[in-house]
């Protein structure tokens, strides 16, 4: 059932959103955050469970080291305080993604609170900054993963049973939750997406998660309320789940507002719900109404003593922290030299970390800018996917360049090692050789070519030699034809210009 | 004050069903519970901090590091019903 939209400048004249971005990521780490089960995604099923994280009677957790040491950090990026005391929840709800029929969580006492992450957004202004108040950082474990058999759609309704994997039951989960993010306007949806960009930026920075959003180790659930311009009444929110794309976080915004406006409009409710995201029309539709707090009955988890950083290991941790990245496109967009646009469309592109990655391979920057802005942002954009997981690496691209910069291929071919790479064909040098698209450099294969190209069109040579250096184009054409587009067309111009007397 | 609506609302989170009599027999005894632990509030004064665990304990953490998990026969050797290598479990209804 498909439900009225307001147009998006209409949502804008009358009302103000007021955003709330809930994002949950997996950790890196290898074993899961209170059994030492691995954490491998991927693997067959149920081959990464134990009593533990199975829920079985008498078993007991115990807490991850270095899972508390990513959330720290974590928090310290975020400019959040560290708690100097804190314990874990139990989250009690009857579901069988969780074995124990309990999750074990944070509730009020939250690892990290407070904090802050600036965005920046291309504004009709030029670049704004908007800051992005972090509400708290804390820590709990992930679910098991259902498949529902049955049915038409594969969906929980009409399922006649579920299947359950508890491999990912366990695995460190980081819950990063915003304080109301007001006066965004109607940049609401661009300002959405930066934050979850750049907190996956800031994340991979840090090395704690493979903050992939297309395998599910970093889920973003955006809030969005609306209230009519100037009346200063916060409207209901709802709460769009499993907001699997960056570019899926801002459809999503926009669409809830639009949604909401239109609502409001007729004079109807918003319903304080959990929506789902359709990534193929755009939409959300309702799923179940939101449980309120109380009904998780949560209470302190008698099963672990409390959590009490030391200062002095918190202080080693944030002496560790990477630059970061707002600070690292300052400084880049120094030393590359490029205007605050280029920076813009890379960032918008979610190209900046494999450009960084490609250029600290050696590869010239504006070369290595132009392939991932380009080319492969292109073809990402057409498989719906984000640029990293588009099967080409920075080491690839690194490859390519040099390659091009050697004379071994024309940009022309490098496109079609691109494509190759990306379509799986193996590394830049397997494509090149099983797909032959070696640069024809060979000086006697060249003046062959040339030959015959001056003996099927004798008149265009003729002219040439003459003096008028236009007519060459034809018979470098000739030329590159009979060579497959596999010679570099400056090297074909300067023999075939000496071969006709110049 | 329990009453038997807060009652049927917690059977019905911890999806147990209740018949009314039972309904009305729990609210009285839930409501002696909680009084009982009043008492206990009284008693304990303000230097007495709240406590969710005995154990004078904190920071208790483990390396990490892999450890053998079970086969998946073994894990799934208790479950009443599987298939594919995974828990069947029944009919999920009102909620996704
Ligand atoms: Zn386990």
């Amino acid at each position: 059932m498909s439900e009225a939209m307001l147009d998006y400048e209409d949502v804008i004249a009358k009302y103000e959103p007021t955003l709330g971005l809930e994002v949950h990521v997996e950790l890196n780490t290898n074993s899961k955050m209170f059994c030492g089960c691995a954490t491998v995604f991927g693997a067959e099923p149920n081959t990464q469970v134990c009593p533990v994280c199975l829920g079985m009677p008498g078993s007991l957790p115990f807490v991850n080291e270095r899972a508390i040491e990513s959330t720290i950090l974590i928090g310290l990026a975020l400019n959040c305080e560290i708690a100097k005391w804190c314990r874990f929840a139990r989250k009690n709800y009857f579901y069988p993604d969780m074995p124990k029929n309990f999750q074990i969580s944070q509730y009020d006492e939250p690892i990290c609170f407070n904090g802050y992450l600036d965005v920046e957004v291309e504004t009709d202004e030029g670049m704004q900054t908007f800051r992005v108040e972090i509400e708290r950082v804390h820590m709990e474990e992930d679910t098991g993963k259902s498949l529902h058999m049955g049915g038409a759609t594969g969906r929980i309704h009409g399922a006649d049973y579920s299947l359950l994997d508890y491999n990912r039951a366990g695995i460190p989960l980081v819950e990063i939750v915003t304080k109301m993010i007001p006066g965004t306007e109607k940049y609401a949806p661009l300002v959405a997406k930066a934050y979850v960009a750049e907190l996956r930026d800031i994340l991979r920075s840090l090395g704690v998660s493979d903050v992939k959003m297309e395998q599910g180790s970093l889920r973003c659930d955006a809030n969005v309320s609306l209230s009519p311009r100037g009346s200063g009444i916060l409207g209901t929110r709802s709460e769009t789940k499993n907001v699997n794309s960056l570019r899926s976080v801002e459809r999503a915004i926009r669409s809830e507002m639009q949604r909401h406006a239109a609502r409001l409009d007729d004079g109807l409710k918003v319903v304080q719900e959990t929506r789902h995201f359709h990534e193929d029309s755009g939409i959300t539709t309702s799923g179940r109404s939101k449980e309120t707090a109380e009904d998780y009955r949560y209470f302190p988890e008698p099963d672990l003593v409390p959590i009490a950083p030391d200062p002095a290991w918190v202080e080693e941790l944030r002496a560790t922290l990477p630059e970061r990245p707002s600070v690292v496109r300052a400084r880049l967009q120094k030393e590359w030299n490029i205007a605050d646009k280029e920076m813009a469309s890379m960032v918008n592109a979610g190209v900046l970390a494999v450009v960084i990655e490609t250029v600290a391979l050696g590869a010239d920057s504006t070369k290595a800018r132009s392939w991932w802005v380009g080319e492969i942002a292109r073809q990402a954009n057409e498989r719906g996917v984000e640029v990293i997981d588009v099967g080409i690496t920075p080491a690839d691209v690194a490859r390519i360049v040099e390659l091009v910069s050697t004379g071994d291929l024309t940009d022309k071919l490098a496109r079609q090692v691109v494509d190759g790479v990306i379509a799986g064909e193996g590394r830049p040098d397997d494509v090149v050789a099983t797909r032959g698209l070696k640069v024809v450099s060979d000086d006697g294969a060249l003046l062959l070519a040339i030959a015959a190209a001056i003996a099927s069109d004798a008149a265009a040579a003729e002219k040439v030699r003459g003096g008028n250096l236009n007519a060459a184009g034809a018979l470098i054409g000739l030329v590159m034809k009979a060579t497959q587009g596999q010679a570099d067309a400056a090297k074909v111009r300067e023999l075939l210009l000496k071969e006709l007397g110049h | 004050m329990i009453s038997r609506d807060d009652v049927a609302h917690l059977a019905q989170l911890a999806r147990i069903e209740l018949e009314a009599t039972e309904i009305d027999h729990l609210a009285g005894q839930l409501e002696v519970i909680l009084g009982a632990v009043a008492r206990v509030q009284e008693v304990a004064g303000a230097d007495v901090a709240p406590t969710s665990h005995p154990l004078p304990l904190k920071n208790v953490f483990r390396p990490d590091v892999i450890r053998p998990s079970l086969t998946p026969e073994e894990a799934l050797s208790g479950a009443p019903a599987s298939e594919e290598q995974r828990f069947r479990v029944p009919q999920i209804l009102g909620e996704e």
